[in-house]
């Protein structure tokens, strides 16, 4: 095919896209120390630039909000069945489902849906790889570096047509909480006592459109 | 990839003997991104102009039928004369629209299937803006192909 050229030079529409890449342990994985490396040096970098708390999740979430465009198209890709998702319900299981395996290996811990407003839904992580190796000082005491992550979920909903804002919380986790997600991670992470928490809230219109389309 | 070449040769050699030309069209939010003709009349340029015009006029019955269905090929959404659009949207909101003359579905399908993928691997590029006009001659290479 490219006779003449050497193997470095192979275009990047030519290379096949792993098809399996959650499943399988060779490919297609990345060790979960050199994302931790990276993802540290990537929120040194912003905070030597940002003088405030808010710029430095927003710039977080600017960064994690191209990997979700783009991490759609992939997910769809891979699930050979070539199907879009239409209805919220279906989205949010979309993204707390095949994106999070996707992404970190595992389904996101849960998802709720928020009593006080119809719009707001939480997806519930217990173990986020994003803050696992990551310590707030005090003095930056409201930060969450998982909006990296809050990023990544609102580039999905994004793209696939489900304008929404994506915050991050930490929230206290309560006593069977902790022993559920120790029981449930096969990986030696340091002990948590908070659980993230990623508020997605929709804008009007989607909602509007949810509903016309239940009809 | 020979197996594509030999099915978009089959569905250009189908369409001259029809003699129309095939558009080809990727449209994101707000533009389109890339554009395609195979088949050009050289002699009827007007008519290439109306092609676009209809094609993206066709974009809002695109956007309606996207909403109604969870597949990704909606096959034909719109005829205009003799000849029709078919249209596939990706996970990520971007049309692929075809205006073509109407016979040959299942080499369309396969197209799209094919060019999908390429946008697929286009998209794995970090340097390529979501949404925004795609460039790459490889691309364009591989899409004509």
């Amino acid at each position: 095919m490219n006779y003449g050229r050497s193997n470095a030079q192979m275009n990047i529409l030519d290379r096949p896209l792993p098809k399996v890449a959650w499943r399988s342990n060779d490919q297609g994985t990345v060790s979960l120390s050199a994302f931790a490396y990276l993802f540290s040096e990537l929120v040194q970098y912003h905070q030597n630039k940002v003088t405030s708390i808010s710029d430095l999740e927003r710039r977080l979430e600017e960064a994690g909000y191209n990997v979700g465009l783009k991490a759609v198209e992939l997910a769809a890709f891979r699930s050979k069945e070539y199907k879009r998702e239409t209805r919220l319900m279906s989205i949010l299981h979309f993204v707390s489902g095949t994106i999070w395996k996707s992404l970190f290996g595992r389904a996101a811990d849960s998802l709720e849906r928020s009593i006080d407003n119809d719009d707001e839904y939480m997806i519930v992580d217990y173990m986020p790889i994003t803050s696992s190796y990551i310590s707030v000082p005090s003095d930056l005491g409201q930060l969450s570096v998982d909006s990296y992550i809050s990023g990544i979920i609102c580039g999905v909903l994004q793209s696939a047509g489900f304008p929404a804002r994506v915050t991050a919380h930490n929230v206290a986790m309560d006593e069977n909480e902790m022993a559920n997600a120790v029981a449930s991670s096969n990986q030696l992470l340091v002990p948590r006592t908070e659980k993230a928490v990623f508020l997605c809230k929709f804008s009007r219109e989607v909602l509007q459109r949810d509903a016309a389309l239940e009809r | 990839a020979k197996n594509r070449t030999n099915q978009l040769n089959h569905l250009k050699s189908e369409t001259t003997m029809s003699s129309s030309p095939i558009l080809f069209v990727i449209v994101g939010k707000n533009e389109p991104l890339y554009e395609a003709e195979f088949n050009k009349l050289y002699a009827a340029d007007n008519a290439l102009y109306q092609n676009y015009f209809v094609l993206h006029s066709a974009i809002d019955l695109v956007e309606k039928a996207a909403w109604t269905s969870t597949a990704m090929n909606l096959r034909v959404v719109d005829k205009v004369n003799h000849q029709s659009i078919s249209a596939f949207v990706t996970a990520g909101g971007i049309k692929f629209l075809v205006l073509h003359s109407g016979k040959s579905e299942e080499l369309l399908k396969n197209f799209f299937a094919d060019v999908f993928e390429l946008y697929v691997k286009l998209t794995m590029n970090p340097f390529y803006k979501y949404d925004s006009p795609i460039v790459s001659k490889a691309f364009d290479k591989r899409v004509r192909a």
